[in-house]
């Protein structure tokens, strides 16, 4: 209807006013481009230090470089400590296109069972945005190929390489190394408030026990760092400067790991610990406590099975070359007899009559001889090779133990050998002061006869008495019981050690040869109680053998009642050293609940000689090494 | 104005402005580039691009063959066919990221909202070029009518951004075709209290959300202050004369959102500067003057408002996208026309462009016949 209405147009007036329109919307948008180009003019130019700045904050990250951790050789440069890379298979889930299908298939490539998928899903709920979770660890050489032949089809999948430290050696060095594991909350803390926590920005893991505790600043090295350029999801796209991380030092070990595996096989199945030591500077050839675990199920969390596993009644945590607190029983005759000497209670020619047992004068107790008959006549010799008990029961009644206990001390008893490991125990040299303390109770004159022959109250550790054998043989010197020997860097590390302890001096040193000489005729001759263990050997070895009665375990140990009631044989002990004139090693053995020193501990004791000997001879060196 | 012995030159022959296509070409090649780096060298992105641009092309041929006659003949149900396929998006539509755009054809999923950018201007154009301009009021109505329904419609599906667009080319042809300044300043007055309505019963809440975080995104700067935050950083760390192409950090590293489509500009800014902000805008403005020259000696009113209406809403199309993306206006999602990757609104555009190389061309031989 509207369209038939007769319209008169002005073509013209109609073209003249649509120009004019068209002029003006021109003109407006001339004016609306010029505002954008002031608006982008004002970003690009005006601002662009400030938008310049946040783009660089937005895409450069300084990220931490963990440093390599030292390694550990022992002293012949066979490695016991070293870094692997372990590679896990990480998953950063925005970056999957469809998570439960390529789940289903990647699980399918590499055997991952539903428990470790269903693991995993939680994991990623609980977890940051594009943060990546580790589907599988520790994939081995094989599950790496598969993967990487098939990682196109999985984008958001991907196999990331750290170095973690492997043990090759497995539980044959577990107590004196120790092991590294996940660096904790707690230790973390501990490192802020020392103001080293920057440094473990990086570091996956720390040293829990052993060498790797003890040494853990030397070993970890010093952090560097990355200047990466990252993209929105954080991934590292590429890197504009390094600084490197300084690695940590190397540590040698004054270990000897063969005889290190000779210990563990001497000692089989049966509870103990051996100290091999070296007199002339203190350091540990070999350190075993039985039985042992492999420390590399710690490095990558050990599971609550494992775990269990291990607080078994024979308490393989436990290290009992430094933490196991046995009665020294008749080890450290030698050196009651040096007391004995220098308190003038016994000369080189005093003969002493044993019936068989010793009795206080006025009490009806009598403290019984191992040998029931007796031994007779006994001097000071005889009283060490055959370990007359009644002679030491009489020496201790004379000196009483305040006597005994001070120069006790001085060998080590009741004090940490400060070897470099956390992992000991001072055990119990007794006194009167103790005792109160301890029990609220006097000591009776009673106590002291049975600390006469190394039993009672008295408890030590294998080091100490490994110790205490070495202290002897030096004639009174200190050589501090150490495992580093130095360090690849830097071969100082004996500084660590420069504390040095008062010798022992006596009224006459001519008493330090009595002690050892006694000691070398328990060995080589035939009445000697170590003689039939070392028949025919040419290293020519002194030592002393012992045979606790393993009711004095219970003092340091914490063993059930109902176990110590299945164990309560007598626990064998021998420590000794060789050769006779010049030492060079020193020995002792400790074998829970197998019955006697001279048939159980002296053979584990030679065969560690014996292999000491084939391995470092003694006409090499003979030559170079001053005459007693 | 022009010789009546008029003999045919090659570019009228097939219908095609050669300064217009020459803009449109240089358009088109940088779009190539700044594609290429926007989206991360991708090539397989790069050849869907690339045939999309050979559709639009085509598009652009075919529209420009079409004489104003037949478009006028077409007008009424290419209109109603838009308004009917709208009317079926929102019961059987396909939803994809929240909003029901998609017509499902078994073969391809298209929107029928693209058909309206051309068919509203076209019949608002047809419309009141029957009449005499300036148009009467009633005629001011009817346009306005034209415009509303298509609008409204697409604003529920819902697509803000369209149908601004959409709105906007129907009220330019109102404005060319000399709609009186009393009347727009009027409009302009009833503004406010409009402008009120629709933000509350208008606008979804996460349209608020942006037109409020565009007034300080550092507000939310994780949240929906993220999008403009790094845009405007790209734009801003690009400088005078950018980081060099390939080099923009802020879109090669993605912390671009949209690096391809609606945020193109800001890699554009980042990567070539100030400088190549200019020479855009220069080539933008020159399609602009071209496309209104065009319009303004086109043979009728109808040629001269759908052309200059084209022209007028392609100018929209830039000035929301830049406005968006460099802070001044919220984010709506509209792409920046020929530049930005994808879709059919490039093809609509060309299909415009087609239209008016035809309105370009037509003149001559309705002065032969």
């Amino acid at each position: 209807m509207l369209k038939k209405r007769p319209t008169i147009r002005d073509h013209s007036a109609e073209a003249n006013l649509f120009a004019r329109r068209a002029f003006v919307g021109f003109i407006f948008v001339v004016l609306l481009i010029g505002m954008l180009i002031m608006n982008v003019y004002h970003l690009q130019v005006k601002e662009y230090d400030k938008y310049q700045t946040r783009s660089n904050e937005n895409r450069i990250k300084l990220i931490p470089v963990a440093p390599n951790r030292g390694l550990i050789y022992d002293r012949n440069g066979v490695l016991l400590a070293e870094n692997r890379p372990v590679y896990n298979l990480e998953v950063v889930p925005e970056d999957v296109d469809d998570l439960e299908q390529n789940l289903a298939d990647v699980s399918q490539l590499l055997n991952i069972s539903d428990i470790q998928q269903n693991e995993f899903l939680e994991n990623i709920r609980k977890q940051r945005r594009f943060k990546s979770q580790v589907l599988k660890a520790r994939l081995n050489e094989q599950e790496v190929a598969i993967f990487s032949v098939n990682q196109h089809k999985f984008p958001g999948f991907s196999i990331e390489a750290r170095l973690a430290r492997h043990y090759p050696f497995g539980d044959t060095l577990t107590h004196a190394l120790g092991y590294v594991a996940r660096l904790n909350k707690k230790e973390l803390s501990e490192l802020e408030s020392a103001n080293l926590a920057t440094n473990y920005r990086a570091t996956h893991d720390y040293g829990k026990l052993g060498i790797e505790k003890f040494y853990e600043r030397l070993l970890h090295g010093t952090v560097g760092s990355q200047r990466v350029e990252v993209n929105n999801r954080g991934r590292i796209i590429r890197t504009l400067n390094t600084i490197t991380p300084t690695p940590g030092e190397d540590l040698v070990l004054t270990l000897d790991v063969g005889l290190q595996q000779i210990a563990q096989h001497a000692l089989k199945d049966a509870r103990g610990a051996i100290v091999v030591m070296d007199p002339k500077d203190g350091g540990i050839l070999a350190l075993y406590s039985n039985p042992s675990y492999d420390p590399n199920l710690f490095v990558h969390g050990i599971s609550g099975q494992n775990y269990r596993k291990l607080l078994n009644p024979d308490r393989p945590l436990i290290n009992r070359a430094t933490q196991g607190s046995y009665a020294p029983a008749s080890t450290v005759k030698p050196h009651l007899a040096i007391l004995g000497l220098e308190e003038g209670i016994v000369t080189e020619q005093t003969k002493v009559w044993d019936p068989g047992f010793f009795q206080i004068p006025n009490v009806k107790h009598k403290w019984r001889d191992w040998k029931r008959w007796g031994h007779g006549h006994v001097d000071v010799y005889q009283a060490i090779e055959e370990s007359c008990d009644t002679y030491y029961y009489r020496i201790a009644y004379r000196a009483g133990i305040t006597k005994i206990s001070n120069f006790m001390a001085q060998f080590g008893f009741g004090d940490l050998s400060g070897i470099d490991i956390h992992e000991e125990t001072s055990a119990i040299m007794p006194t009167v002061e103790w005792k109160k303390e301890r029990f609220k109770e006097n000591w009776w004159p009673g106590d002291t006869i049975s600390v006469g022959i190394g039993q009672g109250y008295w408890t030590a550790t294998p080091i100490q008495i490994a110790n205490a054998v070495t202290i002897l043989v030096n004639k009174g010197v200190h050589r501090q019981p150490h495992l580093v020997q130095v360090t690849k860097q830097d071969n100082d590390i004996n500084q660590l050690f420069t504390e040095e302890k008062k010798p022992v001096e006596l009224k006459n040193p001519n008493h330090w040869r009595i002690a050892l000489k006694a000691m070398h005729n328990t060995v080589s001759k035939t009445t000697g109680t170590a003689h039939k263990a070392f028949k025919g050997v040419d290293y020519d070895p002194a030592g002393k053998t012992g045979t606790a009665q393993v009711v004095s375990i219970a003092q340091g140990e914490k063993y059930d009642a109902s176990k110590l009631n299945e164990r309560h044989r007598d626990n064998a002990i021998y420590t000794g050293f060789a050769p006779y004139d010049d030492p060079r090693i020193v020995v002792a053995v400790v074998v829970e609940n197998q019955g006697a020193g001279s048939s159980v501990a002296a053979p584990v004791a030679r065969q560690l000689m014996d292999y000491y000997f084939s391995a470092y001879p003694l006409d090499k060196t003979v030559n170079d090494t001053s005459e007693l | 104005m022009t010789p009546l012995n008029y003999k045919r030159t090659f570019w009228q022959k097939v219908h095609l402005d050669w300064p217009l296509l020459l803009a449109l070409v240089i358009m088109m090649l940088g779009s190539l580039t700044v594609v290429y780096s926007a989206s991360g060298q991708n090539l397989g992105m790069m050849t869907r691009h690339a045939t999309r641009m050979a559709g639009a092309v085509i598009a652009l041929l075919f529209m420009a063959q079409l004489s104003p006659i037949t478009l006028k003949r077409i007008v009424i149900p290419l209109y109603l066919l838009g308004l009917g396929m709208l009317i079926a998006v929102l019961f059987v539509g396909v939803s994809s990221k929240g909003a029901q755009r998609w017509l499902d054809l078994g073969v391809t999923r298209f929107q029928p909202s693209e058909i309206m950018k051309i068919a509203v201007p076209m019949m608002v154009a047809w419309y009141i070029g029957q009449h005499r301009l300036p148009p009467s009021i009633w005629n001011i109505l009817i346009g306005f009518a034209i415009v509303l329904l298509p609008t409204i419609l697409i604003k529920e599906q819902p697509d803000l951004g369209t149908s601004i667009l959409i709105a906007s080319s129907g009220i330019f042809v109102l404005f060319l075709s000399g709609l009186s300044w009393r009347l727009i300043s009027v409009s302009a007055l009833l503004m406010g209290p409009a402008v009120f309505t629709f933000w509350h019963y208008g606008m979804h809440a996460y349209q608020k959300q942006r037109v409020l975080t565009l007034f300080n995104p550092e507000s939310d700067p994780l949240g929906a202050g993220y999008h403009i935050i790094q845009s405007k950083i790209a734009i801003g760390s690009g400088g005078i004369e950018g980081k060099g192409w390939l080099q923009g950090t802020q879109s090669q590293l993605e912390f671009l959102p949209e690096r391809h489509t609606d945020f193109i500009f800001s890699v554009l800014s980042e990567e070539f500067g100030l400088l190549g902000v200019i020479l855009l805008l220069s080539v933008y403005l020159f399609i602009i003057g071209r496309g209104l020259y065009i319009a303004v000696n086109a043979q009728d009113a109808f040629s001269k408002l759908l052309a200059g209406a084209l022209t007028m809403t392609f100018f929209v199309y830039i000035f929301v996208n830049i406005g968006m993306v460099s802070g001044l206006l919220p984010v709506v999602g509209v792409p920046l026309p020929l530049i930005s990757y994808g879709g059919t609104s490039m093809v609509t555009l060309m299909a415009g462009f087609g239209i008016i190389m035809a309105i370009a061309t037509d003149k001559r031989i309705l002065l032969k016949s």
